[in-house]
């Protein structure tokens, strides 16, 4: 055709044009100032834990031997140790996990899957998650009334692993409803399609597929127990302990042994908070050297929730 | 070869109504109600044994809500109501009666979804699922119906060396003959389809189509799609439905050529919906 030889008719004006890209420059600089202030923020957060790490690391690292783990607590701080503290809190993290995680996750697992939506449901729901934000330090004031004098359960490792258990469930029900939610409802229809029960709906589908959500709540929630002092200074944990309490297997029959859960106890952070509480810059070294310690579990536990749920989730798709 | 959707060559159905059809199901008086809405007004209609049945009609008539009355998928919904009957023979119970379990119902009664919905298992594990929830352990009796189910669904010679694979990993077509052979593996009395083929590109749409031709004759299916020429092609017997009601039911060349209220013919013919 004819009029394709003229030339195409410009409808933009050079002047049009500069308005156009001083208009979009404006708009550009919000992309700027925010990713500035980004930045900054995430600096904040990332420094004062790099900080704190350091200083620890420079006032304790020269503490962190393997003597420093197999030594009892002591008056000459050179010759002190943690090895009561690290027990303990092992042995409280496992009346913490086992008791605590398996009420947790079947506390989530009810309120999302079976309970009927009413105003009693809906009432507990707000319950919990308020109880997720109740300072840990009223949690002990309850342990004590309640483990320690009620249940006659005594300044023990016992109502500690309890109190603990009570004070991170919330955490791990709020993680396990979001992971229960997060099932597709398409993959409970095709199974009760099928004609499964709910609780076959609940164990074979619901459960496995939200096993990576529940497990990261779970660890995030032990890694928070590990560090926590208040309660557990609340409820009498000693603050210091020089023999270890009974193993809990034995090499006689029947190879098992509860009276640990009878014991008296110190942990990581109780110890390290003795330590800094004395004079003498000799004993913050020791804290400092017990802070890594702290400091490390927790950062080697997020890790693997980290982990645990990539790996997981790569196998899980819709 | 694809019939064309063109609605004149889409009528000349592939298959012809049955020369002697028994009831299989027997719906009457059906009402259904979510909370205070009535989705479903005074439904009657015959299933009929081992023919397609489809269920058509524009978005929100009713169509998808009566096919899941059918294996009661409506109560897991909370606040949903049946009233009136559904009769299922031989042994004419009523389905939707409150005094039924619903597990007892979807045990006789499969589905096959819109979206293919395959379990994040391996497909061996898909097809067996509705097995293993009835209690059967046997690793022969497993395998030899799982790879009944899987040739019934034509998927056989595509997956046989790799049933270890997760199921999730077929194609879109694929999958959805594996939710066909999920729900062929418990020897269901009647399988539901609800828009099978909405998800699929026009060949899966194809195969799947085929599948269900191939599958009358064995079992009773019923079928909801917004699609008529899909309708047209795969069944037995159509149901028209608009705003919660039956308007017509009948032989599918029969309603597709001789429609006989007026608003089948404009809904056939495009006018609305």
């Amino acid at each position: 055709m004819a009029s394709l030889s003229r030339p195409i008719t410009v409808t933009a004006s050079p002047s049009a044009l500069g308005e156009l890209r001083s208009n979009v420059a404006r708009r550009r600089r919000w992309d700027v100032v925010f990713a500035a202030v980004g930045v900054i923020a995430t600096s904040v957060g990332v420094i004062t834990l790099l900080a704190l790490f350091i200083d620890l690391l420079l006032d304790g690292y020269h503490r962190l031997t393997l003597d420093f783990f197999l030594s009892y607590p002591s008056r000459r701080p050179e010759q002190a140790g943690i090895l009561s503290a690290w027990v303990g809190t092992c042995l409280v993290m496992s009346v913490t996990a086992v008791v605590g995680v398996p009420l947790a996750v079947a506390a989530g697992v009810y309120l999302e899957e079976y309970a009927p939506r009413n105003w009693v449901t809906t009432l507990i729901e707000i319950n919990v998650s308020n109880l997720a934000a109740v300072p840990s330090i009223v949690y002990g004031l309850l342990a004590l009334g309640l483990f320690v004098y009620a249940l006659n359960f005594g300044q023990s490792i016992l109502s500690a692993g309890l109190t603990l258990a009570l004070m991170i469930m919330p955490i791990i029900v709020v993680a396990t409803r979001e992971a229960v939610r997060a099932v597709p409802h398409a993959i409970r229809e095709a199974a009760y399609a099928v004609g499964a029960t709910r609780w076959q709906v609940t164990r074979d589908h619901v459960l496995p597929y939200s096993i990576p959500g529940i497990a990261t709540g779970v660890i995030i929630g032990l890694a928070r127990a590990i560090g926590e002092t208040a309660p557990l200074i609340t409820i009498g944990a000693l603050t210091f302990i020089a023999y270890l309490p009974d193993p809990p297997i034995t090499t006689t029959p029947p190879f098992i042994n509860f009276n640990w859960l009878w014991s008296g106890f110190t942990v990581l952070p109780i110890q390290m908070f003795n330590w800094v509480s004395r004079p003498g810059t000799a004993f913050h070294a020791n804290a400092a050297a017990a802070g890594i310690v702290i400091v490390a579990l927790t950062l080697v536990m997020n890790a693997f929730a980290i982990w645990l749920r990539y790996r997981l989730r790569k196998r899980i798709t819709w | 070869m694809k019939p064309s959707i063109a609605l004149a060559s889409a009528t000349e159905s592939r298959v012809q109504p049955m020369a002697d059809p028994k009831v299989k199901s027997r719906i009457r008086n059906l009402n259904f109600y979510y909370g205070q809405m009535q989705a479903l007004k005074n439904i009657n209609m015959d299933i009929f044994e081992h023919a397609v049945t489809a269920l058509i009609g524009p978005s929100g008539c009713g169509k998808s809500t009566l096919l899941r009355c059918f294996n009661r998928m409506h109560d897991l919904t909370p606040h949903t109501r049946y009233e009136g009957e559904i009769r299922l023979y031989p042994d004419d119970v009523n389905i939707v009666g409150p005094d039924i379990d619903p597990i007892e119902v979807r045990m006789r009664i499969s589905m096959v979804f819109q979206k293919p919905n395959p379990f994040p298992k391996s497909i061996y594990e898909n097809v067996a699922y509705g097995l293993r929830v009835r209690g059967i352990k046997s690793r022969s009796e497993l395998d030899g119906r799982v790879e009944a189910a899987l040739r019934g669904a034509a998927l056989w010679d595509e997956v046989k060396d790799r049933l270890d694979e997760p199921g999730t990993a077929l194609s879109g077509g694929q999958q959805q003959r594996l939710c066909i052979a999920r729900a062929l593996a418990t020897d269901p009395e009647i399988i539901l389809f609800d828009e099978p083929t909405s998800a699929l590109d026009p060949i899966a749409t194809a195969s799947i189509e085929d599948l269900i031709i191939s599958m009358a004759g064995n079992v009773t299916v019923i079928i909801v799609t917004h699609n008529m020429q899909q309708a047209a092609r795969v069944s037995n017997y159509t149901a028209f439905m608009y705003l919660g009601e039956l308007i017509e039911f009948g032989a599918t060349n029969e309603l597709f050529t001789r429609p006989r209220h007026q608003r089948t013919s404009d809904y056939l013919t495009g006018r609305f919906g």
